[in-house]
């Protein structure tokens, strides 16, 4: 039972585990086989009485509302960019795994699955990464067939690369721009079904709030959501037989992240209002080689492919402080400390353990470049070994892409790099068949828990959107759409009404305030709480002063925004408004997460849990479990309540990891 | 340093609109353009103005939704995105001149927003490949040649920002459209639906009220991808086989 | 979105693609299509067969008056064969009825394609206060060239000029320097005028500024360019080689003549 009052330390009460309650059981191999064969079906001919709204347009959205549409259902679809190809998806640069053994160097199905298990540091389920595994084939045939333009062997056939630390070569790219390539197929795919009339698309519209009805036996059932038309500033509603979430990740919670400037927590976060259970908001993946911040106008921080740590060295001065430029510093007074620490993996270390040594250089006052945040990835030796044009050949379009950035030459001196934040693992709790606890309501994507347990695996988010959206969720939300058509629902509906008026209020509400500090500011402070508590590493102290500072910077920003212009128009002001005021209680309940989550495990550091020599320690006898969070609507919205649901492992043995 | 931008304000799609000056005073070399942009709207909202609409997201040169006219130039004097211009591209005392894409096809939203919907439409009247979810092939059952597979890849790297058309003296969509084309047509996958593929989408780019292409090459010069000019020639091709093909009636 | 075409009546399914399903379309209002025969593309087409059609009538025009170097008599006969060229299988001046009629068609197919392409390609570059873009830098673009801002006035200029010139020459309506039955005389009484040969010049000189862009643009609207830039194209090339030809080929006589050094 709940108890209501978060025990003295905390700021969350526990209430009962939960369990998937969708999850099969029986052999691994077979259990989608099963899942598939027992999902009730939609018989094609009622298919387009069938409403499903889909937002989102990223793989994860585009993949499901085209193959949605295709299979005949009436679909509506949204994003807030100007079109569905411009989703963040076409931002992913290195590449998708699948487990097609073309390489004949032993990968399987079962390896891949063993790989992501192993890999998400035994924080994820068992089921769901094998079904990914599972269904990682079947993408690239489907992409293929597409005309994704696949990087290519002399014979014509697909090539594959090593990514991320796997000894098998499995991964699938296209150039370094894997992900625009995927996405511009799904896309491809949607527009196709746009054009057929299957699937309405309605760009720049901005979902702020989902719509839930009480069915005939009382059952709360997702049945719409509130939208705003960014354009005009209209704000509409939309019902339908079900609802699903394909928008992405919400790294933007710190400001600076390699997110895109509009990636947002909303539409997750107004569905956890409603009841869906926010699951490991703390898990984040921090990426070691991102171009260092530049200034305090900085905006964004852009990624450069981890495949650079290949051939360069990571290094700071020895000497505190030390402004001296790169080249004058000598060879005996560089501390080259991944190889120091590390003899074995060196400069390959995992992206955590790349990520924290960086910081824990800058902390001691060794960081290089501005503000002393960045470390020194250096090519010298890599040039000499290999000769310019080896190095200019493998590496060029990065070193042209640090070049326009930072107006530096990599080929002559050091590259600066800082780690910076690039996925979350946390997203909306999901079942077996990707529904939240909230009935009819689907989540997709990064914007779903589901596949990567405290860590992903490089390249295994394009996999897991695209497996989602291809072929997981039709099979899945046909099983529920086969008792829909439900009730039609009326727009005068108390409960849209109420919806669209919530909205509404929240909008009036941030124009009315009109105090003196911009939206932007109050962004980048709580960024700035977030990175330095709840980044890299974090500590109960740390965490616990960063749920203070940030419920003092809510009421500022509630009391102190200004929000320029009316509603009725394109104001971009008040889209970030909208996302900061989210962002603002996210970030709260990530601290939280943290707070709770005494361990050190993939993404997520606890300084008190680790090592002696500074490795992270799980502690698998109390956190072996998915943290499902409840919002407290009852109360007032400060005391969330945590649901645990069990991790058990039949086939992979939980062990610990080493680098040394 | 200093820099003065003169910038085109139009509150809506409806209204007029005419270039505004603003003056700024510290600008810092490593900021990107569009980081200028930023801090001018801060400047602008704390004074309670309205701050300057402008479309970008993923500011690393990709999803092609940033894109302004600077000096004349889309996406500014260098090759590349407006989201990746810096300003260490300009001098000290400069003035800046930024305006919206213009094109028929491309109306004003509002400032420096422009509608670019006309580019999806171009694309739902035939840029794919009807490949029905779980009817694939195993991939490597379709080899393709890697010069093939390169120069389609090359073609699909076209972000869609749309810059051709602000270049072109016509606003013509060719480069966009033939880039696609290329793209699919260089594929065994996509010579069932090259005929109609063409058709389709030269007629819709022809709806949207393009305009037609006097191989003038504006648009490669300004297309942040460098998608080559001999695209456009390869949709002529295409086009021209296609109504041939359809007045013999096969 | 549905393709609707403008003379087919409006069905639900009616679309280039079977759809799954035939439902209301909401997206984007439905655009009414041209059929692809009458599209931009279609129209360049046209304009690039029309006009290599003339560049080919120059180089046999250029050629024929090359004859003037060889002296009257070879000019006359020459001017003569032309119009009993194919007797008795054609009439009289068969073969030059011929040349009139295709060039005729020839240059109307091509203004047609001019003025429909001009308005189309005006209202798609979108202005905005009269102005398309109101920067006053970089007004000449990125790598354009003289010649692709010439190409509207040229044309203009270059068909008063056909006008003038047939009033001159064939039709002898004006006959500066005095008419003759000989062809021979009408030129070279013509040219031994400054202000004739000048004006010649000068349209000969807007015919290559038009030919300098023309011939690489015809040449690639019919899809012959292989390069991704124009400046690389190999047919930028042929277009000057060309164009240079056609030039200095027309205006050698008239020179000659002005400057006495004819035959
Ligand atoms: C720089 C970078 C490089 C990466 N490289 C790789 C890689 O090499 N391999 C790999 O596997 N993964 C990579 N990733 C991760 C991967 O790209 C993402 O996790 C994945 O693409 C997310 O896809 P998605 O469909 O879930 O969401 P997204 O692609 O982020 O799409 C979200 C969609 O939701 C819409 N949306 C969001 N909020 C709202 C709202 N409130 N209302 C309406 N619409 C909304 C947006 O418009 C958008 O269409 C990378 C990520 C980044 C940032
Ligand atoms: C009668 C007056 C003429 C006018 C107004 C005119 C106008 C034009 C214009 C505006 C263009 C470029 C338009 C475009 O590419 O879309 C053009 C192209 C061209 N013109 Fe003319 N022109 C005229 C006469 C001629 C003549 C006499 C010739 C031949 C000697 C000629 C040959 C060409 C060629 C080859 C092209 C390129 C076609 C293409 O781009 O595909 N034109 N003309
Ligand atoms: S062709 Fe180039 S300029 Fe045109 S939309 Fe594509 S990327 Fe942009
Ligand atoms: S913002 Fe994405 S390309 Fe510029």
């Amino acid at each position: 039972m709940t108890t209501t009052t978060p025990a003295p330390g905390e700021f969350h009460v526990v209430g009962d585990d939960i369990r998937d309650a969708a999850a099969p059981t029986g052999p691994i191999e077979r259990r989608w086989d099963d899942r598939k064969f027992n999902a009730k079906l939609v018989n094609p001919a009622n298919r387009r009485k069938i409403k499903v709204i889909v937002v989102g347009t990223g793989l994860a959205g585009a993949s499901a509302a085209a193959t949605l549409g295709e299979a005949g259902y009436q679909v509506v679809s949204f994003c807030y960019q100007d079109s569905p190809r411009r989703a963040h998806s076409i931002a992913a640069q290195g590449g998708i795994n699948a487990a097609k053994n073309y390489r004949n160097d032993g990968d399987s199905i079962y390896r891949l699955f063993y790989d992501t298990v192993k890999g998400g540091d035994f924080r994820s389920r068992e089921s769901n990464v094998y079904r990914l595994a599972q269904v990682s084939v079947n993408i690239i045939d489907q992409c293929v067939a597409q005309g994704v333009p696949f990087a290519r062997e002399y014979g014509g056939l697909l090539d594959n690369r090593s990514f991320g630390g796997v000894q098998v070569s499995r991964t699938f790219y296209a150039r370094g721009q894997t992900g625009q390539q995927l996405l511009i197929g799904a896309y491809q795919a949607l527009e196709r079904q746009i054009g057929a009339g299957t699937v309405e698309m309605n760009t720049r519209h901005e979902m702020l709030e989902v719509i839930l009805v009480p069915d005939a036996d009382g059952v709360e059932r997702a049945r719409g959501i509130v939208v705003r038309d960014m354009v005009t500033g209209e704000i509409e509603t939309h019902t339908a037989d079900a609802v699903v979430l394909a928008t992405g990740g919400y790294g933007n919670v710190f400001f600076l992240s390699t997110n895109a400037m509009g990636s947002n927590t909303t539409a997750t976060w107004r569905a956890h209002k409603k009841g869906a259970y926010f699951a490991n908001p703390c898990y984040t993946q921090i990426h070691p080689t991102c171009i260092p911040v530049s200034g305090e106008y900085q905006s964004k921080l852009t990624l450069m492919s981890e495949s650079l740590r290949n051939d360069g060295r990571i290094w700071v001065p020895k000497k505190e402080g030390d402004d001296r430029p790169a080249s004058q510093i000598p060879e005996d007074e560089r501390d080259y400390y991944l190889e120091r620490i590390y003899p074995s993996f060196g400069n390959l270390v995992p992206r955590d353990i790349a990520s924290r040594a960086a910081k824990y250089q800058c902390d001691d006052g060794k960081g290089v470049g501005p503000g002393g945040l960045g470390v020194y990835l250096d090519f010298a030796d890599a040039i000499e070994r290999l000769g310019r044009p080896a190095v200019e050949a493998k590496y060029g379009n990065l070193f042209d892409m640090y070049a326009r950035i930072t107006g530096e030459d990599p080929y002559s001196e050091p590259m600066r790099i800082y780690p910076a934040v690039h996925y979350v693992m946390g997203g909306l709790w999901v079942d077996y068949d990707l529904q939240t606890n909230i009935t009819g309501l689907f989540c997709a994507g990064e914007a779903n828990f589901s596949d990567h347990g405290a860590n992903r695996l490089g390249a295994s988010a394009l996999m897991q959107g695209l497996a989602d959206g291809y072929f997981v969720l039709p099979n899945t939300l046909a099983d529920y759409l086969a008792a829909s058509p439900f009730e039609k629902i009326a727009d005068d509906h108390p409960r849209v009404v109420e919806a669209r008026q919530e909205v509404e209020a929240r909008i009036t509400k941030l124009l009315e305030i009109d105090g003196t500090r911009t939206v932007d500011s109050i962004h980048k402070e709580l960024g700035h709480i977030m990175w330095e508590y709840c980044g890299m590493e974090r500590t109960a102290e740390g965490l616990t002063k960063a749920v203070g500072l940030i419920r003092e910077l809510k009421n500022e920003f509630w009391t102190n925004v200004k929000v320029t212009g009316v509603n009725e128009e394109l104001n971009q002001t008040l889209e970030r408004a909208g996302r900061v005021a989210d962002f603002l209680e996210l970030g709260e309940l990530m601290c939280i997460d943290a707070l709770n989550r005494a361990e050190s495990c993939g993404g997520h550091f606890r300084a008190e849990s680790q090592t002696e020599d500074g490795e992270a320690m799980r502690h698998d006898d109390q956190f072996a479990y998915v943290s499902a969070w409840e919002y407290d609507t009852d109360g007032d919205g400060q005391t969330p309540i945590l649901h645990k649901e069990p991790l058990e492992y039949e086939y992979v043995e939980m062990k610990a990891r080493s680098y040394k | 340093m200093k820099i003065t931008v003169n910038i085109w304000r139009q509150k809506d799609a409806d209204a007029k609109g005419s270039m505004v000056t603003y003056p700024l005073e510290s600008v810092d070399e490593h900021m990107s353009f569009l980081e200028m942009l930023d801090v001018l709207n801060e400047k602008l909202t704390i004074d309670g103005e309205d701050p300057v609409a402008f479309d970008s997201d993923c500011r690393e040169g990709i999803c092609g939704t940033c894109g302004v006219v600077i000096n004349g130039i889309p996406h500014g004097p260098e090759v590349t995105t407006t989201c990746q211009l810096h300003m260490r591209t300009f001098k000290d005392g400069d003035t800046i001149d930024i305006e919206p894409w213009r094109a028929g096809a491309f109306p004003v939203v509002k400032d420096l927003v422009v509608d670019r919907g006309s580019f999806d439409r171009i694309i739902q009247a035939g840029g794919y490949i009807s490949a029905p979810t779980g009817a694939a092939v195993e991939a490597n059952n379709i080899p393709v040649p890697k010069a093939d597979a390169d120069h389609a890849f090359e073609a699909a790297t076209c972000i869609g920002c749309g810059a051709c058309v602000a270049a072109c003296p016509n606003g013509s969509a060719m480069l966009f459209t033939a880039s696609k084309i290329t793209h699919l047509g260089l594929l065994p996958q996509g010579q069932p639906e090259r005929d109609s593929r063409v058709l389709g989408m030269v007629e819709q780019h022809d709806a949207e009220g393009f305009g037609g292409c006097t191989n003038i090459g504006e648009c490669t010069a300004a297309c942040p991808k460098g998608i080559p000019l001999d695209v456009i020639s390869r949709l002529n091709r295409d086009l021209l086989g296609a109504l041939s093909r359809q007045a013999v009636g096969s | 979105m549905p393709v609707v075409y403008e003379s087919e009546p409006q069905s639900d399914c009616d679309r280039i693609v079977e759809p799954a399903y035939c439902g209301p379309v909401v997206t984007s209002a439905p655009t009414k299509r041209t059929p692809a025969t009458r599209s931009t593309v279609a129209l360049k087409y046209s304009m690039a067969v029309s006009g290599l059609i003339m560049i080919g009538y120059l180089l046999l025009h250029m050629y024929g008056n090359l004859k003037v170097f060889a002296g009257q008599e070879a000019f006359d006969e020459y001017a003569h064969h032309l119009r009993t060229f194919g007797e008795p299988m054609l009439p009289y001046e068969g073969l030059l009825w011929i040349v009139r009629v295709v060039l005729l068609a020839a240059i109307l197919v091509h203004i047609y394609a001019v003025v429909v392409l001009t308005i189309r390609n005006r209202r798609a570059a979108g202005y905005a206060g009269g102005k398309r873009y109101h920067s006053k830098q970089n007004r000449t673009g990125i790598q354009r060239s003289y010649a692709s801002f010439t190409l509207r006035w040229g044309g203009v200029v270059i068909l008063a000029f056909i006008v003038y010139h047939l009033l001159h020459l064939t039709a002898q309506v004006v006959t500066p320097g005095g008419a003759s039955d000989s062809p021979y005389d009408r030129v070279v009484n013509g040219f031994e005028i400054w202000y004739v040969t000048v004006g010649y010049t000068v349209a000969m000189l807007a015919v290559g500024l038009h030919l300098w862009h023309g011939i690489w643009s015809a040449l690639t609207s019919l899809g012959g360019n292989r390069s991704a830039t124009r400046i690389d194209s190999r047919l930028t090339g042929i277009a000057v080689v060309v164009t240079l030809v056609i030039v200095i080929g027309f205006l050698l006589p008239p020179w000659a003549i002005f400057l006495g050094l004819e035959a």
